[in-house]
C-alpha cells in the first residue's frame, strides 16, 4: 500500500495555485521549490494540478550585458547555467581506459619546452588513429617522454600510456642516451608501430637513429595514412620525398616519421596516460658525444621570426635606452609594433604583425603595446604573452597569460635589476 | 683559386656529393646542402679534403658533379651505380678501405627517396659515431673535433666527439663558393667500378609528384548555434590570463621573471 502511495504523484493544489500567481509574496520560493534542479533559480516549468505542463514565459531567458531580457533558444538554457558547464570542459569528455591492449603504437613526443608541440599533438591523433582502427582489438598508445615536462594535459591529447624518462642523462641533448632507451623499450614490449614527428626539434635525428639501430627502413616525411588490407600492417601511407617534390605511397612500415598536420588532435575523449616502468634498468651508455653546452649567441643576429625570447615595444615605451638596455641583459630579441617602427624608433625589419614577421616566440613580452588586431595576428602563434601596460582594459591584457599593469620603464628597470642581481649571487655562489 | 699544397695534411676529410634538383626547373645541380658541406670542408685548415660520389654517370649528373669540381678541386672519384641501386654497400666499403677522419654530408638528398637516413645507416655500419646540423667545425686537435651544432631558433650547441665522425650539414652551415667554370673543365671524374645492390623495395612503391597539401580546416566543435557563432566571432583571445593591478613596479618585475624562469628562457 505505502509502495504504491510513494509512486503516486501527489500534488499540492494550494503550491500550485502560488506558483500561478506572481503577485504572491511567496510565489518565486514556490516557483524554486518545483523546479527539477531545486536551485536559487525560478522554475520555468512544472506539472501542474491536473497533469498538464505549465509554463512561466517571465522566468525564461536571462538579462543580457544591456539590461535587454535575452531569450537563447539553442537548448542551452540561460547564461548562469552555460558558465558553469564552461568551467570544466575536461571533466565532462569521456575517459577512456584500455586494460588489456591487443598491442601499442610508440610514440616519441619532442616535447620542446616540456609541452607538447602541435606536431605532437597531431601526431598523437594520428596514433589513435591507428591505435583505434580496429574496436575488437584496440591498441594502446605509449608515449616516450624525455626529462622533465610541464604539461599537465597530458591524457586529454590521447596518451593511454606513459614511460617517463626524468633522469639527468636524458636532459638536454642527449641522443645517444635517448636511443639507448628507446632500444630498451623495443626489447621490452616491441610495438607495432614507432611514430616520431619529422621535426627539426630532435624527432627527425632520434627517428633516423632509431630506425638505423633498428634494422628497420622508415618512411620519412608521412603525411597521409590509409587503409590497406594488402599491407603487412594494414595501412598503407603517402610520403614526400626528393625535398618534397615526390609522393612516395608505400605501405607503412613499423617506424614511420610524421610531418606535422598529419591527423586532427584528439579533442573528444580523455585518457588514462598510466605511468609505465621498463621490466629492467637501462643498461649504462656510452657517450661518444660531449655536449659542452648551448652557446650565447647574438639576439640581435636571430631571425625575428624564429626567436625563442622577444622582448617588443610599443606606442607606450618612452624611455628607449632603457628599453634596449633590458633587451641587452635579458638576451631577448627585439621587436616592434608598427607605430614604433613608423615613428622610427625601431627598424622596419623588427616590426611584429601582419604587414611584418609572424613570430612563433615561446615568450613574448609586450611593453606599451595595446594590442591592435594586426599586431595579435602575428603573435597568434606565441605559447606565453606577458603584457606590461598602463591601460587595464586593453586588447593585449585580454590575449596575455601575465599582464602588470604599471609604468612600463619602471617595470622593466626593476626586471633588470632583479635579472643582474640573481646573475651576481650567482656568480658570487660559483 | 688551386688549394694550396699543405706542408703536414693531418686531417683527411670526404665529402659525399650528390646530384641536387633545381627546385623550379628540375634540372641538375649541385645539392645545395652537399654544396655548403664543401664548403664546411674547405673552411677547416689542414684538412685534404677529396669529394666522393655514388650514382649513374650522364650527362645531367656531369654538369651537377663538375659544378663541385670548380669549387677548388682537380677530381672526385665516382663510384658508378646504376639508376635505382642502393649505394650504401659501395659507399660503405669504400670509406672502410680509405678511412677518412671526417665524413661531411648534407641531410637529404634533393632525389630520389631523399628519406636522409644515409649517413645514419652508414655511422650504424662503420660504427662511427653522427651528428646531424653542422654550422661549424671549430676546431681539430688531436683526434677530437670540436663541433657547433645548429638547433632550431637559431641556437647553437657545442659538442666534442673523438674522430672518425659522420656529420651532415643542412642551411645553417655556411653558404658555398661560387663555381668557377674553369677548374669545373679542367677537373677529372675519376670512375671507379663498385659493387652494385639493386633497392627492390623502392621500384615496388608508387611514385608521383608531389600533390599539394590540404590546409587544414578550422573545426569548431560545438553543440550550440550559439556556440558556433561565438566561436565564428570571436577575437582571437588567450584567455584567463593573470592580471597584475595596482602592484609596485618590483612585484610586477618578480611575476615576470618567474615566469621567464619557468619557460627557461633566461639564460645565465
Amino acid at each position: 500500500m505505502s509502495e504504491s502511495n510513494s509512486e503516486m504523484l501527489r500534488r499540492d493544489p494550494r503550491q500550485a495555485w502560488i506558483a500561478r500567481n506572481r503577485l504572491h509574496p511567496r510565489h518565486l520560493e514556490v516557483l524554486a521549490e518545483l523546479g527539477t534542479g531545486g536551485g536559487q533559480e525560478a522554475a520555468s516549468e512544472w506539472l501542474g494540478p491536473n497533469g498538464l505542463i505549465r509554463r512561466n514565459p517571465r522566468t525564461v531567458g536571462f538579462i543580457g550585458p544591456h539590461g535587454v531580457k535575452r531569450i537563447d533558444r539553442s537548448g542551452v538554457q540561460q547564461g548562469r547555467v552555460v558558465a558553469g558547464a564552461q568551467a570544466s570542459p575536461a571533466a565532462c569528455k569521456p575517459l577512456v581506459e584500455i586494460e588489456a591492449p591487443a598491442f601499442l603504437v610508440a610514440v616519441v613526443p619532442d616535447m620542446a619546452g616540456g609541452r607538447l608541440t602541435s606536431h605532437d599533438r597531431d601526431l598523437l591523433g594520428l596514433a589513435r588513429q591507428l591505435a583505434d582502427a580496429d574496436p575488437d582489438s584496440r591498441g594502446a598508445v605509449l608515449a616516450v617522454v624525455f626529462g622533465g615536462h610541464k604539461e599537465n594535459g597530458v591524457g586529454d591529447a590521447g596518451i593511454d600510456r606513459v614511460l617517463h624518462f626524468d633522469d639527468e642523462a636524458f636532459a638536454g641533448f642527449s641522443p645517444e642516451a635517448r636511443l639507448g632507451a628507446l632500444a630498451a623499450v623495443e626489447q621490452a614490449w616491441t610495438p607495432r608501430h614507432w611514430l616520431l614527428p619529422d621535426s627539426p626539434l630532435g624527432g627527425a635525428d632520434l627517428g633516423r637513429r632509431l630506425a638505423a639501430r633498428l634494422g628497420e627502413r622508415p618512411a620519412t616525411g608521412v603525411w597521409q595514412l590509409e587503409a590497406d588490407a594488402g599491407s603487412p600492417l594494414g595501412w598503407c601511407c603517402t610520403a614526400r620525398g626528393a625535398a618534397n617534390s615526390l609522393d612516395i605511397r608505400r605501405p607503412l612500415p613499423r617506424l614511420a616519421l610524421i610531418l606535422a598536420e598529419c591527423a586532427e588532435p584528439v579533442s573528444e575523449t580523455r585518457h588514462a596516460a598510466r605511468l609505465l616502468a621498463l621490466p629492467e634498468a637501462l643498461p649504462p651508455q656510452l657517450a661518444r658525444l660531449e655536449d659542452l653546452g648551448q652557446v650565447a649567441v647574438d639576439p640581435a643576429g636571430v631571425a625575428l621570426s624564429e626567436a625563442e625570447f622577444i622582448l617588443s615595444a610599443g606606442n607606450g615605451v618612452r624611455d628607449w635606452e632603457g628599453f634596449h638596455h633590458a633587451a641587452e641583459v635579458l638576451r631577448a630579441t627585439e621587436g616592434a609594433s608598427r607605430v614604433a617602427v613608423d615613428d622610427g624608433h625601431m627598424a622596419r625589419d623588427r616590426q611584429v604583425g601582419a604587414t611584418g614577421t609572424w613570430v612563433s616566440a615561446r615568450v613574448y613580452v609586450a611593453v606599451g603595446i595595446s594590442g591592435a588586431i594586426q599586431h595579435l595576428q602575428g603573435i597568434q602563434r606565441c605559447d606565453k604573452v606577458v603584457a606590461i601596460n598602463m591601460d587595464p582594459g586593453c586588447d593585449m591584457i585580454k590575449r596575455a597569460d601575465l599582464a602588470v599593469i604599471g609604468d612600463s620603464a619602471r617595470v622593466l628597470e626593476a626586471l633588470v635589476a632583479l635579472v643582474e642581481q640573481s646573475r651576481e649571487e650567482k656568480r658570487h655562489a660559483a | 683559386m688551386r688549394p694550396e699544397t699543405q706542408v703536414a695534411p693531418s686531417l683527411a676529410v670526404t665529402v659525399l656529393v650528390s646530384v641536387g634538383r633545381h627546385p623550379l626547373t628540375g634540372r641538375g645541380r649541385q645539392a645545395d646542402q652537399d654544396a655548403r658541406g664543401v664548403e664546411l670542408a674547405r673552411s677547416i685548415p689542414q684538412a685534404e679534403v677529396s669529394l666522393l660520389h655514388a650514382g649513374p654517370l650522364g650527362d645531367a649528373s656531369e654538369t651537377a658533379l663538375r659544378g663541385y669540381l670548380g669549387m677548388g678541386f682537380e677530381s672526385l672519384l665516382l663510384l658508378e651505380q646504376p639508376d635505382g641501386a642502393d649505394v650504401l654497400p659501395a659507399l660503405a666499403e669504400r670509406l672502410e678501405a680509405a678511412a677518412p677522419q671526417l665524413v661531411i654530408t648534407g641531410e637529404r638528398a634533393e632525389q630520389g627517396e631523399g628519406s636522409g637516413l644515409l649517413p645514419y645507416l652508414l655511422a650504424e655500419r662503420l660504427g662511427w659515431p653522427l651528428v646531424s646540423g653542422l654550422a661549424a667545425v671549430e676546431e681539430v686537435a688531436e683526434g677530437v673535433a670540436t663541433l657547433l651544432l645548429a638547433l632550431p631558433r637559431g641556437q647553437r650547441r657545442r659538442l666534442r666527439v673523438r674522430l672518425p665522425v659522420i656529420v651532415t650539414v643542412n642551411a645553417a652551415a655556411p653558404s658555398p663558393r661560387q663555381s668557377a667554370y674553369g677548374p669545373a673543365r679542367r677537373g677529372q671524374l675519376v670512375l671507379e667500378e663498385a659493387q652494385v645492390v639493386h633497392d627492390e623495395e623502392l621500384a615496388k612503391w608508387q611514385v608521383q609528384p608531389a600533390r599539394k597539401r590540404p590546409k587544414r580546416l578550422k573545426i569548431i566543435k560545438a553543440a550550440s548555434a550559439r556556440d558556433r557563432f561565438k566561436a565564428a566571432a570571436a577575437k582571437a583571445e588567450g584567455g584567463r590570463g593573470q592580471v597584475l593591478t595596482d602592484v609596485t613596479p618590483e612585484q610586477g618585475a618578480e611575476a615576470i621573471l618567474r615566469l621567464l624562469r619557468e619557460e627557461g628562457v633566461l639564460r645565465r
